[in-house]
Parts: structure tokens; sequence; C-alpha cells
């Protein structure tokens, strides 16, 4: 039935209707998606309403462009991250200069325009999408283990131990993570990727940890983990062999939008000054430097902020339509 | 009930003392201390060992530990390294920024959140709704910074109506041009913020009018209008108002960056410069304001939560 809705040309996000939808989601729902053959099924299903949905299609095309852009920076920029040319060029325009060395005049074209240090702003921006996707991905890595190990623990032992992690939890949620990557930053003292990573991977923990926990104590008393316990497992064996891989779907929908909010709060920091030092290519400090020569060239920040706003855009998309085939419920996720 | 609050109210103590030790003892544990850090490698033993004992910090630790409570409980912060003004001094002036930028950003969110969040859940699956999704969309997606930036570019830049840097204090420039300098902030903060916001408004709304006593109401011929904003609204408006509290988080977060675009010295601007000048008092100071507003934030929607829920019972009541 999904085909009639890829083909009848409507633009709405919500392809279904919504009982069709609760329908379908509730026939998830009853199976659960552990590994054995005869849920093959559901993971073609949910394949089927990923691909017959709009708003994925688009999120996932975009979110591959990034990470290709990304991966193969050097062979899409046009040209070397730190060459320069004429400064505050207007997108469009062309440089003339003896860039190669060899003792004629060139003549240089730069689609976006250059920055106020003479750098190609299109080369910078795409050079600009590995930090990105790099502190994007490993942020997000960093707080998805510590986080989920967290989770598991509190939720799965309870008692002091639960109380102790979770009064840790809540201590940070009284951080907004900016404010807390940014203390961070302070602490270990200098810019850098690495700092930002730890920065804003320590920021996000508390998102997944919580995610987690509470996942947890609704598996811990399902008839496959009692049993599982009756029979011996060991604890760690019952956290990793049969509650997380039933507490999947929750957590990809997470990672896929914590993803964009990492971007976000790389860009802030960068921005901010508190990020990855001022020559590498960011667009936060892309942005930074827009700002500072607004009234001469606006296309210094606003390619870069587009370039944020269309990857951000994306991954939420994507997410969001991760989180309707799975049918996972749970609070917006959103910038604290 | 009141047990309940009394009980929120503890734990919110509790986590801000638990944020003023880990400042605390955070800033004593940086490698090589602070005021090596602040000082350079190259300072003489003899500077280093003024500015430790200027900062308490020859000190046995639980007195530091002891008079530091005590400072915060006065409400003394002590002095900016770099300027040696009172840290008082310095938030007084920057919290009414900050505020008013947080204000203005939670005045125009609700403003479109909330009109925007029922059209688009009274006329769901029509254009109206799908343009307000995707607007949402973009409007989550969108840094506040960034909004900042195309509105200082539009509005200051190539309209010329709007100044795009600097504050006015209120009681010194007057309602209008504390106006006119805080309103472009201000929409930069609101933006994202009123995505979330009509999102929920949306989603909670949508929820609401499939449930059995909005049937009921139409059955027993109950008006369009009094059905939606008497029977629907009111308990939409519940999960809504704790994201509406909780979020404002993020105007405030997005005030940080946002003061940096304009030029104000909000609270954000002053982190961002203590940092930058390892300003160490000044920074522990921000971070624990932040923070003490966030627990207050949060303290505050549980309670109105309990308030506006009336489904909630809580253990004292309900044995």
């Amino acid at each position: 039935m999904s085909n009639d809705h890829t083909t009848s040309g409507r633009s709405d996000s919500d392809a279904l209707d919504p009982d069709e939808r609760e329908r379908i989601a509730r026939r998830y729902r009853d199976e659960s998606p552990v590994e054995s053959t005869e849920n093959r099924g559901v993971y073609r299903r949910i394949r089927d309403q990923i691909l017959s949905d709009k708003k994925a299609i688009f999120g996932a095309t975009m979110v591959l462009l990034f990470v290709f852009t990304a991966m193969f920076a050097p062979m899409i920029a046009p040209y070397e991250q730190d060459e320069t040319f004429g400064i505050n060029q207007e997108p469009n325009s062309y440089s003339e200069g003896d860039y190669t060395g060899n003792g004629e005049i060139d003549r240089v074209w730069h689609v976006l325009g250059t920055d106020s240090f003479g750098h190609d702003l299109f080369t910078r921006i795409v050079f600009g999408a590995r930090i990105s996707l790099l502190v994007a991905l490993t942020t997000v890595a960093f707080a998805f283990t510590v986080g989920t190990a967290i989770g598991l623990i509190a939720g799965y032992y309870g008692g002091l131990i639960d109380e102790l992690l979770m009064r840790y939890v809540d201590f940070q949620w009284a951080f907004p993570s900016i404010i807390l990557a940014a203390g961070l930053i302070a602490f270990l003292g200098g810019l850098g990727v690495t700092n930002v990573v730890i920065a804003i991977g320590v920021a996000f923990i508390d998102d997944f940890a919580r995610l987690v926990r509470g996942e947890v104590l609704s598996i811990r008393e399902e008839e496959y983990v009692l049993a599982a316990r009756a029979i011996g497992t060991s604890d760690r064996r019952i956290m990793t062999k049969e509650i997380l891989p039933n507490a999947v779907a929750p957590i990809i929908v997470q990672m896929t939008l914590m993803i964009p909010l990492a971007i976000i709060a790389e860009a802030a920091l960068s921005f901010l000054g508190l990020g990855v030092k001022p020559t590498t290519p960011t667009w936060g400090l892309l942005l930074a430097e827009g700002r500072q020569y607004i009234n001469q060239a606006w296309w210094i920040s606003v390619f870069p902020g587009l370039a944020i706003m269309v990857v951000v855009l994306a991954f939420n998309m994507f997410g969001d339509s991760l989180r309707d085939a799975f049918d996972v419920k749970q609070s917006e996720v959103s910038e604290k | 009930m009141k047990k309940y609050i009394a009980k929120r109210v503890l734990n919110a103590l509790f986590v801000v003392w638990l944020v003023a030790t880990v400042v605390f003892f955070g800033l004593r544990a940086i490698p090589g201390g602070p005021v090596r850090t602040m000082l350079g490698a190259e300072a003489t033993e003899e500077a280093v060992n003024r500015m430790r004992a200027e900062l308490g910090l020859d000190q046995p630790l639980y007195v530091q530990y002891v008079e530091w409570m005590i400072d915060l409980v006065t409400f003394d912060l002590g002095q900016s390294l770099t300027s040696g003004e009172q840290i008082s001094v310095m938030m007084a002036s920057a919290v009414p920024r900050t505020l008013s930028i947080a204000l203005i950003g939670v005045v125009v969110g609700l403003g479109i959140a909330l009109p925007t969040g029922i059209i688009s859940a009274t006329r769901k699956g029509q254009r109206s709704d799908y343009v307000a999704t995707v607007a949402a969309f973009l409007g989550l997606s969108m840094p506040a910074f960034f909004i900042g930036i195309l509105l200082a570019l539009v509005f200051g830049v190539w309209w010329g109506v709007l100044p795009i840097v600097g504050y006015a204090p209120l009681q010194e420039d007057g309602i209008v041009e504390w106006f006119r300098r805080i309103l472009l902030p201000g929409i930069s903060v609101g933006v994202p913020y009123a995505a979330v916001v009509m999102r929920m408004t949306r989603s909670s709304l949508l929820e609401v009018l499939d449930a059995e006593y909005m049937r009921t109401a139409k059955a027993k011929g109950v008006g369009r209008t009094t059905r939606l904003y008497k029977h629907a609204m009111q308990n939409a408006l519940i999960p809504v108002v704790t994201v509406a509290g909780i979020q404002i988080a993020l105007v405030l977060v997005g005030s940080v960056t946002v003061e940096l675009v304009f030029g104000i010295q909000g609270i954000g601007r002053l982190l961002v410069d203590a940092i930058l000048d390892r300003n160490y008092p000044v920074t522990q100071a921000v971070i624990l304001l932040v923070a003490s507003i966030m627990v207050f934030m949060n303290l505050s929607v549980d309670i109105i939560y309990t308030f506006l829920d009336p489904r909630i019972r809580y253990g004292d009541e309900a044995s």
C-alpha cells in the first residue's frame, strides 16, 4: 500500500493517514525487533516505510551528500584550503594574479566569493564539512558510549547505584550543553578539535543516560529478561545481549537527532572563539568572520550559515522519519 | 502536594550546592593550577605566591571551601582578575541585558508558536499545516546566531532601520530605544524556541482532538470554538507549558551567541570573555549563575505542572 503514496505526488509530510499509521505502528510495537529470521519482515516494513517517506528520502540524500563532501573534500574543493586570493571578493567573481607561480597571470573563479583573508569561500565551506562531520560523529559516539553505560547500569541495578548515577545526570541537566561545553573548554584550557569533542561529548552524556535508563526500566521486567536471569545468565550478558538490542530503535533515533545538535554546538563554540584553532576552516569561524565584515561582505556569513542549516535540516528530517518508522515515543529532542 | 514541593525544592538546593562544589574543586583541579595558567610559565615564584595569597589559594582546602560557601550565601562573588571590578556589579549590569533578550525571545516565540500550532493541528494535512510544519523544521535547523546575522544583515545593513550593535538600558534611554536594540536579538533567540513549542502544541493538540471526550462534546452539540478552546486547549496545554518552560533554557543559550552578534554585554558575553581571559572567578560565578537559573526554572515548571494537571496525585495524597 505504501507504493500508492509514493506515486500519488502528495507533498504532505505525513503520507499516511493517522489511523493507518497507528495500525502499522502497533504492529511494529508488538513484534519487537530482535535479531531472528522471523523478524526480517519487520525490517522490511520499516525500510518500506522509510522509502515511502519523502522527508526521509530528502534527509538521507542530503546527509549522504554531506558525508560525501566531507570525505572527498580535497577533490571537490577547487583550491587548497589555505590558498589565498583577492580579499572579500563577491560571489561569482574572479581573482587575477600569479597563483601558480609560473610567471603568468591566472584568472581564478570564486563561485561564492572570498573571505577577508582571501580564502576561496566555497573551498573553505567544503573543508569545513570535515570538521563538522568529524566532531559530530565523535561527540555523539562518545556521549552514546558513556551515556548508554550509565543508563544501563543505573536502570538495571537500581537502588543506590541508580540514585547516584541519576543524581549525576540531574546535576549535568542543570547546565545547558553549550554552557557546560564552554566551562569544560575553560577547564581543559585551550582550543582544538580534541577539546571540542570532549566538551560537547560530555555535555551530551545525560541525554543518552536518561533515555537508556528509561528503556531499561521498561525492558527489565520482560519475560525474556526474567528467563535469562532464571537460567543464570550473567548481568553483563543480560545487559548487552538481552536489553540493549531491544532498546536499539530509540537509541538510533536519539543519535540521528543528536548529530545536528552536535554540529550546531561545534559551530556555536567556534563562533564564540572557544572552538577549534582560528586558522582551521570551520563553518562557525566563517560565521564569526562574516559577522565582523557584515557591512562589506554578506556572503562570508550567509553561505556557511546556509551550509549549517541544510545539513542540520537533513539530519532532523531523517531522524524524524526514523522516529515515525520505529514509532519511538519520546519528547522533543532539542538543545537545552 | 506540599510534601512533594518541599522535596523538589530541597532537591534543587542540593543540585545548586553540588554545582557550587564541583565548580570549586574544578577550578582547583586545573592542571598546573589556575594561578600558573593565568600568569604564564615565565612568572616568578614570588608573583605566583602573591597571587595565590590574594585569591586565598594558600589556605588549607577546607578553609577555602567554607569561605567560598559563605561568600556564595552572602552573594559576595569576589572580583574580576582583569578589571578588579566586583563580580556582583558586573552581573548586575549583564543580567538585565540577557533577560531582556530572553523576554522578547519568549514573547515572540510563544506569539508565533501557539497560533501556528493551533492552526496546524486543526487543519491537519492542509496546505497551512504543511507550510507551518516546514517552517518549524527550518526554525529548528537554524542556530540562533545565524538567524541573528541574517536579521542584522537585512534590517541593519541593507534596510538600515534598526541598530545592530549595543544595548540601551531601559531606565536611561527609555522603552523605545531599549526595544529597538533588543528586538532583533530577541527574535533571533525566539525563532528556534518558537519551532520547538509549535511542534509540541501541534502534536499535543492533535492527540487531544482525537480523544473520546472531544467526540462526546461534539455529539452533545458543543460549538466548534468552545470545543477547541475550552475542551481541547486546556488539556493540550499541559505538555506545552512543560516544554515552553524547560526550553526557556534554549533562549538563554541562544542569547550567549546572539549577544556576540549584536555586541551586547550580557551574561553570555561575560562568560566567553572570562574564559578567553582565563578569568576564573568570573567564569565560575557565571557558570554557577546559569546553573542556578536552570535549576530554578526546572523547579518552577515542575511546580506549575502539579497545579495544571489534575490527574497528577502525589504519594501523600493518594494514600
